[in-house]
């Protein structure tokens, strides 16, 4: 588990158009990396690459190289459903499936994916991540209500629950409290604080506060214009990054004199 | 400038909050009110009969209401009165041939709807003979339509299914279209097409069941598909992603997650499309035939099927002798008979897409 990721000379594709261009960056495993930056910047295109989820769009590809404790994630024998096994992903608006109890969405990962468990096993996976996305104690008396019971904030941890419960080596979550109030963001916050314990964490965000509260590293991405491609102008632990930036453009964003 | 009105308060109502507002029910009061004078206008005029007076009474409670809300409620209000006044007419248009029709089939067809009617068939059944009933053509109804539906289903679903998740390809944009073509095809000519298929290999006058079958499953193909595309178009997007970002295949994501959330629906398309096949008269007539006795087995030999009974039965017109009425009481419990069995299937459907339904509630 929480194995490190590094992204060397990465440009990624719409059709033609050049979305992100040259990102060279490392992720440290058990550590939480904020990325940062305007909208359109390509934060959340990265953090799709980075699983390969972006090929689901038709026409979206990449040129460079991801790793993955030194395994090229786009290898020609790598299967991108295996990759998506091992990298997990929490989205920005909670999804839990609205067919499947509390119970059945924390497992959904195995069942959906056919895999046959006893009860037994199956009721230790739902209290252990439960647990470990901190809902165990409200949901414990319902867990066969449907998913779509829960209140946003509660339906975004069962959806890292989820995430958590086919113990993926790295977690990559898009703006996961950006759909939340402030109660269930700080919910979430403690609980990033707590599983970078145990996986390595890669978080999109345009809350700068809470990048600056739950990141070890910080990347800042963005933009020249419109229509320009997203580029990486400055990665270094947070405290740095916020406090004595090297580029005037990171320094600019935030402080909030753009973006 | 006090004492000029801004023009634009004037166009918005003024400053007022409040409005005159007629007390409640004298939309009610108002149309019953104009019905009853406009009969009692066509009383004296010696021309008096229920549908000219509802309707010119309606026309008079439409005036009237205009002008009493324009002087006491204002303009806005006036029109929203007769927008309503003309939605609830138009709602009453719609609904009125639906009650009369089956008002109509259930007055006429009651008379001969019992058990007796439901278990025997037409052998052996001729003239005027008070005896005959309609098994044999249910059983073959529910043959026919049931393997209709099991050949069509497979298809529209798996068609649905490559236009909506692989996407709008050339040949998914081909595929579209010949389902609207497809729509568009006279059930005779349906029929037609079956026969010739089945004559290519069993010779020339082949009738059996599951000629029509194929009849019937050319015609509710288009009907699954493009109910099942709209189905699945409505799954969000989100939940594939959540799937896929489990480390799932896309087809586990389509059989487990997209048509699992959209069963209810593609179960209510399904009952739609066998709702609008199996009164289906031409085609059955020309691939299945008719037949006086119960046949159980699709792939030999003609059956009867509702639809075809309600047909043959009225053709042959009066009995010579007997209750000489008995062909036209016959064909009308059989539309009754036909019309039950429909709503039964709508109501099993229901049933199983609330099954279905994604779950609410806490």
């Amino acid at each position: 588990m929480a194995k490190r990721l590094d992204i060397s000379d990465l440009n990624i594709y719409y059709g033609d158009f050049l979305a992100v261009e040259g990102v060279s960056m490392a992720i440290e495993p058990r550590a939480v990396t904020a990325l940062i930056g305007p909208s359109g910047c390509g934060k959340s295109t990265v953090i799709r690459s980075l699983n390969r989820m972006h090929e689901v769009i038709p026409g979206a590809r990449i040129a460079g190289k991801i790793a993955l404790d030194g395994e090229d994630l786009y290898g020609n024998s790598v299967d991108p459903v295996q990759v998506r096994r091992n990298i997990g992903m929490v989205f920005q608006r909670p999804n839990p499936f609205p067919t499947m109890s509390i119970h059945a969405n924390v497992i959904a990962g195995m069942r959906l994916n056919n895999r046959r468990m006893s009860k037994k096993t199956a009721d230790e996976v739902v209290e252990r991540s439960l647990r470990g996305a901190n809902l165990w104690n409200e949901v414990k008396d319902r867990l066969g209500k449907p998913g779509s019971s829960l209140s946003g904030g509660q339906q975004q941890r069962l959806c890292i629950a989820r995430a958590i419960a086919v113990q993926p080596d790295v977690l990559l979550m898009d703006e996961p409290c950006s759909a939340l109030d402030p109660i269930s963001t700080l919910a979430i916050e403690d609980l990033i604080g707590e599983l970078k314990k145990d996986y390595t964490i890669v978080i999109v965000t345009h809350n700068m506060q809470q990048a600056a509260r739950v990141s070890d590293q910080t990347a800042f991405f963005n933009l020249a214009g419109v229509g320009q491609p997203g580029k990486l102008i400055e990665m270094d632990a947070t405290e740095k990054i916020f406090s004595n930036p090297t580029q005037k453009a990171t320094e600019d964003y935030i402080s909030g004199r753009f973006g | 400038m006090t004492t000029m009105q801004d023009p634009l308060d004037v166009q918005l109502g003024g400053k007022k909050l409040s409005r005159g507002k007629l007390p409640r029910g004298t939309a009610i009061g108002l149309l019953v009110l104009s019905v009853v004078v406009m009969g009692g206008i066509l009383q004296m005029a010696g021309s008096f009969g229920i549908v000219l007076t509802v309707f010119l009474g309606v026309v008079l409670y439409a005036v009237a209401i205009m002008v009493l809300a324009g002087a006491v409620e204002g303009g806005r209000a006036a029109r929203d009165r007769l927008a309503t006044t003309f939605m609830y007419s138009a709602f009453a248009l719609a609904v009125i041939p639906l009650i009369s029709l089956l008002w109509t089939v259930i007055d006429y067809g009651l008379d001969r709807f019992n058990g007796y009617f439901l278990s025997y068939t037409m052998r052996g059944v001729f003239g005027g003979m008070d005896a005959g009933g309609v098994y044999h053509a249910i059983v073959g109804t529910l043959e026919i339509t049931l393997f209709a539906t099991l050949i069509s289903v497979p298809i529209g679903l798996l068609t649905a299914i490559y236009l909506v998740e692989y996407g709008p390809t050339r040949l998914g944009r081909g595929i579209t279209f010949f389902v609207d073509v497809m729509t568009g095809i006279p059930s005779i000519v349906a029929g037609l097409f079956a026969y010739a298929l089945f004559a290519l290999f069993l010779g020339p006058g082949v009738r059996m069941g599951v000629v029509g079958s194929v009849a019937l499953a050319v015609l509710m193909i288009p009907i699954v598909v493009r109910a099942s595309e709209e189905m699945l178009k409505l799954v969000p997007n989100e939940l594939r992603e959540a799937a896929y970002a489990l480390g799932v295949p896309k087809w586990l994501t389509i059989v487990k997650v997209v048509l699992r959330t959209a069963a209810a629906g593609i179960v209510t398309g399904v009952m739609l499309a066998v709702a609008r096949v199996i009164g289906e008269t031409a085609p059955l007539l020309i691939t299945v035939g008719v037949v006086d006795s119960v046949n159980y087995d699709l792939f030999d030999g003609r059956m009867m099927t509702l639809p075809v009974y309600v047909f043959r039965q009225y053709s042959q017109g009066l009995a010579p002798n007997g209750i000489t009425t008995i062909n036209y009481d016959r064909a009308w419990a059989a539309a009754l008979t036909l019309i039950i069995i429909v709503m039964l299937l709508n109501l099993i459907a229901r049933l199983v897409s609330r099954l279905f339904a994604p779950k609410t509630g806490r």
